[in-house]
């Protein structure tokens, strides 16, 4: 496994997705010091409440990400209804109405694959519940660029589609719970 | 951050299609722009970069092709209604004081917006008196937007927005169902003028009292988009409007105090009076 300190988590999640982000999330204090990036899938029709709803329960500030936006310590952007989120190398976001991936715009591929790019073994990736195999192609990416790989334990999950095809193709992910998530967020961003 | 051997052939595979296409691709957002020739590698068989630098360098069938990859064309008649219907309950009124409009919806793509605004004017009764400029750098988007055909199943979603945009006739009206797609009327297109622009490197080409360029300027990085903004407050006439993106805005732009934030939550932009 890197030594290489971890600069970034990502967090991808569908259906279940706000109950599992909030027990994930909740523990973190608001100091934390990595940026969270987390897409979940939602309807591309509707103004999302998603952000504010997290930002609520979290003592971490949580946000929708912004176009050219720079990444900050202890704040969760989540990807914006109908279009996809990136990571640029120089640590901003990039938005994008392209083709939705496996119907799903946002993608937790798209945002695995240009952060694992713009972060090779600085980065977490994390697998929560999920009814799609979305995000499985985007962990792998991760784990070839030297990240960490992390997948909810599937059978405790709301839908276990997507932690089990993200193990498919990352079978050498951890598996654990989502207290265990959200202690190992802790580790990772080296707290106590 | 080091560049990886992949990015230092992407770039080098852009400066490529520069220096030979006069095509600048080089302030794009890296990320997007890397997925999507990532994707039009595979297409191509192409192991490297260097090796897709090598074909569209010496294949001159291969660059038209790469351009469908380079530049994103995804979008619908009407999307985000409520833009359009803010451009028709807030815009169109002050357009209807004007004897001439014109319109220019840069970065036009397959045409989707060109004739949502082309329809819509004809709903307000401003069209007898409106030009549009439809401008993409990609002439295979051009020509399209110029048949103005679109697939038979993405007419009911067309025909939704329409609606939920304030469309006060049916969708149904502007076009007839002929070979598997939907043909739309030819009288829409009698008034626009369909031209090669670039937002890179092309300059101000007329005086307009609308700019419609929507989810272009996020391909762009902020450098380049400050370009693109700072050519859009040169072409507009006093009080001008500029609509953009549902998740751009001119927040973080250099020409931002050029413009005064019309209608927040649409995201249309009007130029200031005195500049």
């Amino acid at each position: 496994m890197s030594t290489r300190p971890i600069e970034a988590i990502v967090i991808g999640a569908s259906a279940g997705a706000l109950d599992a982000l909030t027990q994930v999330l909740t523990p973190l204090p608001a100091d934390y010091p990595l940026p969270l990036l987390a897409v979940v899938h939602l309807p591309a029709d509707k103004k999302s409440i998603l952000a504010e709803l997290l930002d609520m329960k979290c003592r971490l500030s949580v946000k929708e990400g912004e176009d050219k936006e720079p990444l900050a310590a202890g704040v969760v952007y989540v990807a914006p209804p109908d279009y996809h989120m990136l990571v640029e190398k120089d640590g901003t976001l990039s938005l994008s109405s392209e083709e939705p991936v496996l119907y799903s715009r946002p993608s937790i591929d798209v945002l695995f694959e240009s952060a694992a790019d713009a972060f090779g073994p600085g980065l977490v990736g994390v697998i929560l519940t999920g009814a799609n195999e979305d995000g499985a192609h985007g962990l792998a990416t991760i784990r070839e660029a030297g990240g960490r790989c992390i997948v909810q334990r599937p059978h405790n999950a709301y839908a276990s589609t997507m932690p089990l095809a993200a193990l498919q193709t990352c079978n050498d992910a951890r598996t654990m719970s989502l207290p265990e998530i959200a202690e190992f967020l802790k580790e990772a961003g080296g707290l106590p | 951050m080091s560049d990886n051997t992949d990015d230092i052939e992407l770039r080098l595979l852009l400066d490529a299609i520069f220096r030979k296409y006069h095509y600048d691709f080089r302030g794009y957002s890296m990320a997007s722009i890397k997925r999507r020739l990532l994707h039009a590698r595979e297409k191509f068989g192409c192991g490297t970069f260097s090796l897709l630098q090598d074909k569209v360098l010496h294949d001159p069938t291969v660059m038209p092709e790469l351009l469908t990859y380079l530049t994103v064309q995804v979008s619908e008649l009407f999307r985000d209604p409520a833009y359009f219907r803010g451009i028709r309950q807030h815009v169109a009124p002050f357009l209807k004081t004007y004897p001439s409009i014109k319109v220019w919806v840069a970065g036009c793509s397959g045409g989707e917006e060109l004739y949502s605004l082309a329809i819509l004017f004809r709903e307000e009764g401003l069209e007898s008196r409106t030009m549009f400029y439809a401008t993409d750098i990609n002439p295979k988007a051009l020509r399209r937007a110029e048949a103005g055909v679109y697939e038979l199943d993405r007419l009911a979603a067309f025909t939704e927005n329409h609606q939920l945009s304030g469309g006060k006739s049916s969708l149904s009206d502007y076009y007839t169902a002929a070979y598997g797609g939907a043909v739309f009327d030819k009288t829409l297109r009698k008034r626009v003028v369909f031209s090669d622009h670039s937002l890179v490197s092309d300059t101000v080409f007329a005086e307009v009292q609308l700019i419609s360029c929507r989810n272009v300027l996020i391909y762009f990085d902020r450098e380049l988009q400050d370009r693109a903004i700072g050519l859009f407050a040169d072409s507009l006439s006093r009080q001008g409007f500029l609509g953009l993106g549902a998740k751009e805005n001119l927040r973080f732009s250099r020409h931002a105090d050029r413009f005064i934030e019309f209608s927040k939550e649409d995201r249309i932009y009007q130029k200031r009076g005195a500049s």
